[in-house]
């Protein structure tokens, strides 16, 4: 039997030449659990996310945004879909990936832990959320586990689409009533910070992101997609005609990116922690659903448990 | 009649058209992230959505008949209560699951027929409308019947939840058996299919499918009405103060 010394070897030699890494591949343990843990959360966060917006389907302000937004919270549990299933490769079962989230063992994106206040947060979470959501998800279209990477994939264009449309609904408050326009700025100074915050504590502070480096699960630190996304933002930011809030916010000629101010660090940990503004209303609402459907889930394996035994005893007298 | 009452008429026949696909899709939306699993959250979605395109179709088709200012929104958010014209079946609660497929079950048997026959209304737009509409509510009707019969088949809870439903909805099972005014102009004119046709064809689906769910249609000595005429249960208002809330606080604005 060949050691796992030389199986790990040649395992990064395969990660270097840019080969993917198929389900039924030789893995080592941890990159295994890594993925399992990171593609879990991506799939928890897309399912969770879902509330935020969820809570203004039945307020959209009108028919052709209802549609939009009924679509784009659908897609966001598709996405869950495709994740949920990437894992499963694995050897992760959605049962135990969804006891997990249930119990707290399992994180989500913290941003979902931010409420929607007005309608204007529906612009702001698609232009921000979806948008930051995005480099990230670029990144990981290219990550070295190849069912990861292809759900990334697919999963990649709907995002971008959701971000046009979050922009789009931005773009028509901002060219409204000094009422809306006021509603979109409010809705930009609430999601400004816990935006950047999405792409994780800093290089400094990240103990798995070494590993997830050299593994090319990961190919850009959260500073640089962090970067990416302000400078990518900014000037959107500048066509809408609303103030990003950080006053230390500038370009830097010499650097040729835009500096920014400090994030509110404590904040990330308190949210993280369980502590933000919905953190217990979003657990206690996909717990709900989830006790709730446990008939439905029942009776449904009872029912299909009697087809089969129909269709076996017909097999049998046929 | 002239061809002023006539055209108010049919305005009043689409609009309430549209009601029902708006308060019905409105309703089912209130399930998105909260589904008893994802692959129904989305299908129950995907319902929602397709309720609420053809609501858009009827209302965009009343919002051309009444011409000014009306649009397809103005039609959807600006109206009270009383104006509204939707079944009562529409604007019941989801409750359960159970419920949810109960209300889908009775809309749907009566909807694929319904629309079935308004592909021969002498209403050009309204019968192209129904063309459009009846492939998206063949599925509705075959996931609504499906589930209906693995609930009723499940297990024994499943069994007493769905029927509890059957047994609380099916007092509005027959209001789209009863044409109201507009509806008989509209009959006579043969724009609407007369109901009474109807009735049997749906009937025997729906006992065929509560049947195969192992369930048994309820006795009902008096049937529910009055959504035509603008005569709602007191769960419209809520729907609506919900549906309207920002075009009211924000009147006369693009969204
Ligand atoms: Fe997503
Ligand atoms: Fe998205």
């Amino acid at each position: 039997m060949e050691s796992n010394y030389n199986l790990e070897t040649r395992f990064q030699e395969r990660i270097d030449r840019e080969e993917k890494i198929e389900a039924r591949d030789w893995m080592p343990d941890k990159y295994r659990k890594t993925l399992i843990r990171q593609i879990s959360q991506h799939a928890h966060s897309e399912i969770v996310g879902m509330l935020p917006e969820g809570n203004w389907i039945t307020r959209a302000p009108t028919l052709r945004r209802k549609a939009a937004l009924l679509a784009k919270v659908q897609d966001e549990a598709g996405h869950g879909l495709y994740l949920y299933s990437a894992a499963e490769t694995l050897g992760a079962t959605r049962e135990q990936m969804i006891e997990d989230l249930h119990t707290g063992k399992a994180k989500y994106s913290s941003i979902f832990n931010y409420p929607t206040l007005a309608w204007a947060d529906m612009g702001a979470i698609g232009w921000l959320v979806d948008g930051a959501a995005i480099m990230n998800q670029v990144m990981l279209t290219r990550t070295s586990y190849g069912p990861y990477a292809r759900a990334m994939v697919r999963i990649c264009k709907e995002e971008s689409f959701h971000q046009r449309q979050g922009y789009e609904i931005l773009l028509t408050l901002c060219r409204g009533s000094e009422a809306q326009k006021a509603m979109a700025q409010d809705a930009v100074n609430r999601f400004w910070w816990p935006s950047l915050m999405m792409f994780g504590p800093s290089d400094k502070e990240s103990t798995n992101s070494a590993q997830s480096m050299k593994w090319k699960i990961k190919r850009k630190s959260n500073d640089e997609l962090r970067q990416q996304f302000i400078d990518a933002t900014v000037p959107q930011a500048e066509i809408l005609g609303v103030t990003l809030p950080d006053p230390e916010l500038k370009w830097d000629e010499e650097s040729q990116h835009y500096n920014f101010g400090e994030i509110d660090w404590d904040e990330f940990w308190r949210v993280v922690k369980g502590h933000g503004p919905c953190n217990e209303d979003r657990l206690k609402a996909r717990i709900s659903a989830h006790e709730k459907g446990a008939w439905v889930r029942e009776a449904a394996v009872a029912y299909a448990a009697k087809q089969k035994e129909i269709a076996d005893q017909k097999a049998i007298s046929a | 009649m002239d061809n002023d009452q006539l055209k108010d008429n049919l305005i009043r026949l689409v609009t309430h058209l549209g009601d029902n696909n708006l308060i019905l899709g409105h309703r089912i939306s209130e399930w998105c992230g909260h589904g008893p699993v994802l692959e129904q959250d989305i299908a129950l979605t995907n319902i929602a959505l397709d309720l609420i395109g053809q609501a858009r179709m009827y209302y965009q088709y009343a919002a051309e008949l009444t011409g000014g200012n009306a649009t397809e929104d103005s039609i959807a958010y600006l109206r009270v209560e009383r104006e509204y014209s939707n079944y009562l079946l529409c604007e019941r609660p989801n409750g359960d699951f159970g419920t949810t497929i109960a209300r889908q079950f009775i809309y749907d048997s009566w909807h694929y027929f319904f629309l079935h026959a308004l592909q021969n209304s002498a209403d050009k737009q309204l019968a192209a409308i129904a063309e459009k509409s009846i492939k998206e509510v063949a599925y509705h009707k075959r996931y609504s019947s499906e589930w209906l019969i693995r609930l009723g088949d499940g297990t024994s809870e499943s069994h007493v939840r769905v029927q509890t439903s059957i047994n609380d909805l099916w007092k509005y099972a027959e209001e789209m058996f009863e044409p109201a005014a507009f509806e008989n102009i509209a009959i006579s004119n043969n724009i609407y299919p007369r109901p009474a046709l109807l009735k049997e064809q749906i009937d025997s689906f729906r006992l065929e499918i509560l049947n195969s769910a192992t369930l048994t249609k309820p006795e009902v000595s008096y049937f529910q009405t009055g959504g035509k005429t603008g005569i709602h249960s007191e769960y419209l208002g809520h729907i609506l103060s919900e549906l309207q809330y920002v075009q009211r606080a924000y009147p006369g604005l693009e969204w």
